[in-house]
């Protein structure tokens, strides 16, 4: 899965800058992913991660900088079509379509590929009909993955927590990315949980062949299942390396605890 | 004064036990008969036949027979109004109840669609061809141009909005000058073959008629359609407040346009504010029904395909739909612009009933009406919406001013504080409005079955 010097990148930020009027919430930020990469975004809190996903996924246009997507420069897609080429993310506070049920959560999802017209839904046409029962099979295919099916009519905002992280994540994988962006997923689990979550975690990057990146304040997920670890204080990256390194970098504890811990 | 009471609560409960049996009836489904060998599914037959039966059941009603009608001209007048209001309705419904953008300026659409239609007829009936053809030919040029435009910028990233707006009104505007020239020239010709109003020709009576009454109706609403095209695509762009005002004060524009519609807008037949008289009343129950229930099943349809799970998407969250590649602005307009294509509609049939359109009938106060109706109904729900409609005018047009008229002839206006405190009570009892989220029959979204799987017991 390591990457050969000729591969396009899957993502690849160069000098990365956002400003927010005066105030500069991330500073030349640099990243490079590899195909099958699982990589951490980390840092203490309004480090500037999530501004970083916002921009990735076209909701913050950058100051300045460039993001490419296997080569493609994204900086000023709107935000469906950075989706529609393969960037899936999931939210730090869920945002699930709440007053709906799991089932029509992912179908919602499958919009862009749902693939006929406004004419062919309103006349029912065959071709309608045809790719309604393929999204609702695919849909229940990601639901049994995701060990959701049982759920799949429940309102999403009557799941339990840690089911409505499931959710979203299955939400992101039925839009067929090929780079997910997870927004602390791990938050607000409990340790069982987040084991669970590790694996799953893993079990997609393989099933889906997916490129993962993710912010996360559990030290435990990050450092058990990041390859790669890019941490980030202050806009600004302090610290690039393996959980090992960065586990000991000098910079990093005093990020997290202040100066003379 | 007691009978009438009850007269009137009995028609109201039959109206809605009407209704329930027509969206039964047009959802049921039957098992495939193996007939030679090959399966036969008579489910599409049963439900086109229930919607057969339930049109001549109302249309026995308002026929003569030997002097005897079940309904009344009053009844049947009620019965139209419930029709053209549940269009409105409905339209305003996907607007705001599922797409989630709180519009006021439905009532401005429906005027549009009244008075285009209106014209049109007017005109035919009165040996001039030019309403057709212009009107005609203009939304159909304009389609054009909307489409074309939409193609070449569809290019063009992170367009300004206000740009991309100005190129659509100009190729609308070429379209209606074209649409104009083409009137100039083709008009004369058929002119001769519709006669004078005391003496039809052979294309302004019988079929012809229909047909022409038929296509502006159609035309009405997709130039309301096309006008919320051009509107919304700037003010979608506001917040949803924001969007609420400037939709105010687009009906207080047609309002004020109506009113002044023989001075500042060239149509001197529509008379201004004296109101437009001598329109054809072309409006049968058949027509009535025939457009309400295609826009029942329209939206219906619409709203169990992808494209209305999306619209709803951008109600519940518009940062995730955003995220999960959905053209947010796009579906925004796409809700408003088929909304007001359905005020459209109602307002050409509601123009041929009446026969008589005055500006304040378009008033923005009683443009609140069909969003009072939708509260009513319960947002989201096109059962509630429907029963609401039909509930709201027997209830206020019909029980209110039968029973209040019998006490005395002032008594009447005494129902705009009856409503409003019926209105109260049930926010009080039922803020989610009369039916909920209940939806009847063929409106109910089919659930769908889980698949057999040995995920029992998961979820440790």
């Amino acid at each position: 899965m390591n990457a050969t010097p000729e591969q396009t990148p899957v993502l690849e930020i160069q000098g990365l800058t956002k400003y927010f009027g005066g105030l500069r919430a991330v500073n030349d930020f640099n990243l490079t992913l590899h195909e099958g990469d699982l990589a951490g975004l980390i840092g203490p809190n309004g480090a500037g991660k999530t501004t970083i996903f916002n921009q990735i996924t076209g909701i913050y246009l950058p100051t300045k900088g460039s993001i490419k997507f296997y080569g493609v420069d994204i900086v000023g897609f709107e935000p469906h079509e950075i989706t529609r080429a393969g960037i899936g993310r999931t939210f730090q506070n869920i945002r699930l379509f709440s007053n709906l049920t799991v089932l029509d959560n992912l179908r919602i999802a499958f919009h862009a590929q749902s693939g006929y017209s406004l004419f062919d839904g309103i006349a029912a046409t065959p071709k309608y009909q045809k790719r309604e029962k393929e999204i609702i099979e695919n849909a229940q295919e990601l639901l049994d993955i995701m060990k959701l099916s049982r759920v799949q009519n429940e309102i999403a905002k009557n799941l339990p927590y840690g089911e409505q992280r499931r959710v979203e994540i299955a939400r992101a994988l039925a839009c067929g990315p090929r780079l997910l962006l997870l927004d602390e997923p791990a938050a607000g689990m409990n340790p069982k949980e987040i084991t669970q979550l590790m694996e799953l975690i893993h079990f997609i990057r393989d099933k889906f062949k997916l490129t993962v990146l993710l912010i996360e304040h559990q030290m435990r997920l990050v450092m058990g299942i990041c390859e790669h670890i890019t941490v980030i204080d202050f806009g600004e990256v302090i610290a690039r390396g393996t959980p090992k390194e960065i586990q000991n970098n000098p910079k990093v504890i005093e990020a997290y605890l202040g100066k003379g811990a | 004064m007691n009978l009438s009471i009850l007269l009137s609560l009995v028609k109201i409960i039959v109206v809605i036990a009407y209704l329930y049996g027509l969206f039964w009836v047009m959802g049921v489904k039957v098992r495939p008969v193996v007939i030679g060998g090959k399966k036969v599914d008579f489910s599409l037959a049963i439900n086109v036949l229930g919607v057969v039966v339930a049109f001549f059941i109302i249309q026995l009603g308002l026929t003569n027979i030997g002097g005897f009608q079940l309904l009344n001209n009053f009844d049947s007048g009620l019965l139209f109004q419930a029709c053209t209001m549940t269009m409105v309705a409905l339209g305003l419904n996907l607007i705001y109840g599922y797409n989630g953008q709180f519009s006021l300026g439905q009532w401005g659409f429906y005027g549009i669609g009244a008075y285009a239609a209106a014209d049109i007829t007017y005109r035919w009936t009165n040996g001039d061809a030019s309403g057709l053809v212009v009107l005609g030919t203009g939304v159909i040029l304009a389609g054009i141009a909307i489409w074309l435009v939409g193609k070449f910028t569809s290019n063009l990233r992170r367009m300004p909005v206000l740009s991309s707006f100005t190129l659509y009104l100009l190729g609308s505007l070429i379209a209606a000058f074209i649409a104009i020239q083409l009137g100039k020239l083709l008009s004369p010709a058929i002119n001769p073959l519709l006669g004078t109003n005391l003496a039809p020709g052979p294309l302004a009576q019988g079929v012809w008629l229909q047909v022409v009454f038929f296509l502006s109706v159609i035309f009405a609403g997709i130039f309301a359609a096309e006008i919320s095209f051009l509107f919304g695509l700037p003010v979608l762009s506001l917040g949803s407040d924001y969007f609420g005002i400037a939709t105010l004060g687009f009906t207080i524009v047609v309002y004020t346009l109506m009113v002044n519609s023989d001075t500042i807008l060239p149509f001197p037949e529509m008379r201004g504010g004296r109101g437009m008289i001598g329109i054809p009343k072309l409006t049968t129950w058949f027509w009535a029904f025939f457009f309400m229930i295609a826009v029942i099943v329209a939206m219906r349809d619409l709203l169990h395909s992808s494209h209305g799970r999306s619209i709803l998407s951008v109600r519940e969250d518009e940062v995730a739909a955003r995220s999960m590649g959905i053209d947010v602005a796009g579906t925004k307009l796409m809700a408003f612009v088929i909304g007001s294509l359905f005020a459209g509609l109602g307002g050409g049939v509601y123009a041929h009933y009446i026969g008589f359109l005055s500006p304040g009938a378009f008033d923005f106060l009683i443009g609140f009406n069909p969003m009072i109706i939708i509260v009513f109904g319960g947002l989201g729900s096109m059962t509630g919406t429907i029963t609401a409609s039909f509930g709201w005018i027997f209830f206020l047009e019909g029980m209110l001013r039968e029973v209040l008229g019998k006490i005395s002839p002032e008594a009447p206006s005494w129902r705009y504080v009856l409503y409003p405190l019926t209105l109260l009570l049930l926010m009080l009892i039922r803020p989610q409005g009369l039916l909920g989220n209940t939806e009847w029959g063929f409106l109910k979204l089919p659930t769908v079955p889980f698949k057999n799987t040995a995920d029992e017991g998961e979820n440790a």
